[in-house]
């Protein structure tokens, strides 16, 4: 390990710090030890002259499948994959099988993590046992164990008093638990429930199923008052969850959320040739949400973009519309294409979009990452901002490549990608 | 383009080719007419009127749609879409003298078609086959019983057989 | 050949042309023609459709194929022997044309993504279903000339019905008014954004129609339960002798089969004089047919 590292000449982007200008990074013993002009002789120089050096970014919903699937990805390729993305710190969701629920389970993550050596791995457990929805998961013991919050994700809690225990209890620790907004009362489906589903007969989730459980859980926050809770929505997909959200943010409530890019860029016609890879949950909706959520993250109600990167085999995702899994793998272009929704539609300028990606999650999972603060872990990204690529699955790191972004032209390459003080990833040594 | 047939020609030689068909049918023989389209079934038209009149007895007359038992629909060229037409034979041909009528007879596949067409559709006692134009260059070994006109032209070339019902004019004509 | 949505009106023109050649085969001596000797259809089921599957069955022997029967009940396993594989499996040996039905929307779309056989969608799912919706059409364009200005009323379970979204399709765009006329329970999403309009009331709506379609109301399909009890949708939708003193002399009443006798149709109705319900399926075999034959044209054409 380099115990001296120098990123000369790029411009530093550090909204936590409201950095932005052209500076100098030191990394001394793998920890921040200054930004600035910096005149020190060292061992490892890297030129960003014309890049972003920014704090290493951070994901906050990445399905990595292992245990139980290792076939579709593991820690291991899930996390050469995330530091090809730029991404130093991703949050692993629970639902893998069996789910992360005990403390075991959270450190069986962790060790798989620091074998494959190569970007920062949390893990949110699930609420309830066996994201069953019914009896609460040991959130004690594994919050002792380093989760960072718990989810049942894929599945929302439909139970509004298993929730409000959930929240409660969870609220002891200072930790956020996360819903994946989804009341599967209003029926089961496959696509966005609308014009599109109809055309092609398959069976709608309704705007309702995620508002009206938002909404819920918002109440029951409210309920609980401005203790310890903290809430947090993930992949709200519908102008409905936004105004949910601003009017929670407007009360002071604690509440957070997340945007995945694919709601940012796809609407629900993309479904109207049944391409699996657009197959996702929360569904892809209408042009008029994706306005909405636009407009949601440039008032700063959004806290964190995420990929929700969700890996599948070919032969999964090979299988009619109805059957096929739900989700798109894009951990390794996500940066990419919140630059294409984001800057390029002038929604965010780069600190903006540099904040949901760095500090903005950090701060609803409670980590100390996402600044470029002296003596915080020297995790950076180099990126080229005019730099232009297109898409190729066939160069994923990840085990899967069911992503619709393949043969996208984008712009926005990770060049460089810094963990502890280390060089994990570096364009071109492939 | 050079006329082989003008209009008062055709007229002339479907007059001779009916007066033929009398000579050759024998007493009491139940003739009926069946055209492949689309210009043989005008031409059966025509002479079964003609016939008609001849014997003072009505000949029946009907047309056969042959798309689907040509020998050429699965290597389709870029200038012929078949199109399935409706065969319209409002009589049984079992046990008649079916005389068949084209407008060319030149490699003979459309003939061959023609008659497993017809064979699909009952047992005729025995079928003729009447042309307009019999031009040379057979690929089957069919002959026409009454022909207009024997044709010399080289491949390459067309012969096309225009009628007043569809072209608004009677000629044959090498394009 | 997946849907109707897909197709221009001078294509459905065609294929209803192509139909009325087709249908004197079944009437002469030898009921057979050599158009597809040589070729293989695989009828490939995932669905119990014994009818459907006949036709098709008789239409490609009609035309002298050779015809590969695979009925298989879906299984929702996502690892394991998929769907596709079996459809590469049969494509393996030489298939020509695949006909496919199948539960889930879309599977003939993924099919004819995946291998290079011609696939021809015999009903998936609730999404279309256009031999159907073609026969439907090619028997109303036999009896009334033409579509342009006819109402038609399509009654029952839309939300369900694949057979609805080939006709609303296919008649639309040749002219006809379509009436869709069912409980809003099952009526699909955004139902105002399809080219039809909607009513809640048969009887408010059946002197005015041409021709009625009544779908089967297929109790294995629904969730939940969008109407009370079948008494009380027959009591509303069911097309009884009664109901019909209302309606149009020469209303064409028809339906895809199997018939709920006494629940969306009454038998004196289903067998009167306005009913071409076996209309349709003679004029299926002859719409299969010709579906058959143009797509391995299409086919040879490609080649």
């Amino acid at each position: 390990m380099n115990s001296e590292l120098l990123i000369k000449n790029g411009r530093v982007i550090d909204p936590a710090n409201g950095i932005d200008g052209k500076l100098d990074v030191l990394i001394e013993d793998g920890l921040v030890s200054a930004v600035g002009r910096v005149q020190k002789e060292v061992e490892t120089v890297i030129d960003a002259e014309g890049k972003i050096v920014a704090p290493g970014l951070i994901d906050m919903h990445v399905h990595f499948r292992e245990p139980g699937d290792e076939e579709e990805e593991t820690i291991s390729t899930g996390s050469a994959a995330a530091v090809k993305g730029g991404f130093t710190s991703v949050v692993c969701m629970p639902n893998t099988r069996p789910p992360i629920e005990s403390e075991t389970d959270v450190e069986y993550v962790h060790r798989k993590a620091r074998q494959a050596r190569k970007t920062h791995v949390y893990t949110m457990g699930a609420i309830t046992k066996g994201r069953e929805g019914v009896e609460l998961a040991e959130m004690g013991f594994m919050s002792e164990a380093g989760a960072v919050g718990f989810t049942d994700d894929g599945r929302g809690v439909q139970n509004p008093d298993v929730m409000l225990r959930a929240l409660k209890y969870a609220s002891m620790f200072d930790v956020v638990v996360a819903q994946h907004c989804e009341d599967t009362g209003y029926g089961e489906g496959v696509m966005n429930s609308g014009y599109s589903s109809s055309i092609l007969g398959l069976g709608g989730i309704d705007y309702l199923a995620e508002e009206s459980m938002l909404w819920r859980d918002i109440q029951l926050v409210k309920k609980l008052g401005r203790g310890c809770v903290r809430y947090h929505a993930q992949h709200i997909s519908t102008a409905g969850s936004a105004a949910l959200i601003r009017k929670a943010k407007k009360e002071g409530l604690s509440v957070t959320c997340e945007v995945t890019g694919h709601h940012l860029l796809f609407t629900e016609e993309q479904c109207m040739d049944y391409d699996t890879n657009y197959k996702v949950n929360p569904p892809l909706r209408r042009q008029a949400d994706i306005e909405a959520l636009k407009a949601a993250i440039s008032e700063g109600l959004v806290d964190a973009l995420v990929s929700d990167h969700a890996p599948h085999l070919k032969s999964e995702k090979e299988l009619e519309f109805l059957t096929a899994p739900f989700g798109i793998a894009s951990l390794e272009c996500a940066f990419s294409l919140y630059v294409k929704a984001l800057i390029d539609e002038g929604v965010l300028d780069w600190s903006g979009l540099i904040r949901l990606l760095t500090c903005g999650p950090a701060g609803v999972i409670g980590v100390d990452k996402g600044t470029l603060s002296k003596g915080r872990q020297g995790d950076v990204t180099i990126i080229d901002p005019d730099a232009e690529y297109e898409i190729d699955v066939n160069t994923f790191r990840s085990k899967s490549r069911n992503c619709p972004y393949h043969g996208w032209k984008v712009k926005g390459r990770v060049e460089k990608t810094i963990v502890g003080g280390e060089v994990r990833y570096s364009r071109g040594d492939e | 383009m050079s006329v082989v047939l003008n209009s008062e020609e055709v007229q002339q030689v479907l007059s001779k080719m009916s007066e033929q068909i009398r000579v050759s049918a024998s007493e009491g023989e139940d003739i009926a007419f069946i055209g492949i389209r689309s210009r043989g079934e005008i031409l059966a038209e025509r002479l079964s009127e003609m016939l008609s009149e001849l014997l003072g007895i009505e000949v029946p007359c009907g047309t056969l749609d042959i798309t689907l038992y040509r020998d050429d629909l699965n290597s389709p060229s870029g200038d012929w879409q078949p199109v399935v037409r409706t065969t319209e034979i409002g009589f049984n041909i079992d046990e008649k003298l079916i005389i068949l009528v084209d407008d060319v007879l030149y490699t003979g596949r459309s003939t061959r078609a023609a008659l497993d067409a017809l064979i699909d559709l009952g047992r005729p006692k025995s079928i003729r086959l009447a042309v307009l134009v019999d031009r040379r260059g057979r690929e089957f070994p069919i002959q026409a019983d009454y022909f207009g006109v024997k044709s010399d032209v080289q491949p390459g070339k067309s012969v096309k057989v225009n009628l007043v019902e569809s072209d608004g004019k009677d000629e044959v004509v090498i394009e | 050949m997946l849907g109707l949505r897909d197709l221009d009106v001078s294509e459905i023109n065609h294929i209803l042309d192509t139909a009325e050649g087709f249908e004197q085969i079944s009437t002469r001596s030898v009921k057979k023609a050599p158009p597809l000797r040589g070729k293989v259809v695989a009828n490939l089921f995932f669905e119990d459709s014994t009818r459907t599957r006949n036709s098709f069955t008789l239409a490609a022997d009609r035309l002298s194929a050779d015809v590969i029967e695979f009925t298989q009940k879906m299984s929702s396993v996502s690892k394991g022997e998929t769907f596709l594989d079996t459809a590469r499996n049969l494509e393996a040996m030489g298939v020509d044309i695949v006909v496919v039905r199948h539960v889930a929307s879309g599977a003939s779309r993924l099919l004819s993504r995946s291998i290079s056989a011609c696939v021809v969608n015999a009903g998936g799912g609730f999404c279309e279903h256009p031999t159907q919706g073609l026969l439907d059409i090619y028997t109303i364009r036999k009896i009334k000339k033409s579509l342009e200005g006819l109402k038609i009323g399509i009654v029952g379970d839309i939300a369900h019905s694949r057979v609805a979204r080939s006709d609303i399709w296919g008649m639309s765009k040749l002219g006809a008014e379509v009436i869709l006329v069912g409980p809003p329970t099952l009526m699909p999403p955004k139902v105002d954004e399809l080219p039809v309009s909607v009513s809640y009331s048969l009887d408010d709506v059946l002197e005015e129609l041409d021709v009625i379609n009544m779908l089967r109301i297929q109790f294995e399909r629904m969730g939940g339960n969008p109407f009370p009890s079948v008494r009380e949708y027959s009591h509303f939708y069911g097309l009884t002798g009664e109901r019909m003193q209302k309606a149009k002399d020469d209303i064409l009443v028809m339906h895809p089969g199997p018939i709920n006798r006494g629940v969306e149709i009454e038998s004196e109705v289903a067998d009167g004089k306005n009913s071409v319900i076996l209309e349709q399926v003679k004029n299926g075999l002859a719409v299969r047919m010709a579906v058959l034959f143009l797509v391995n044209q299409a086919a040879a054409e490609k080649a």
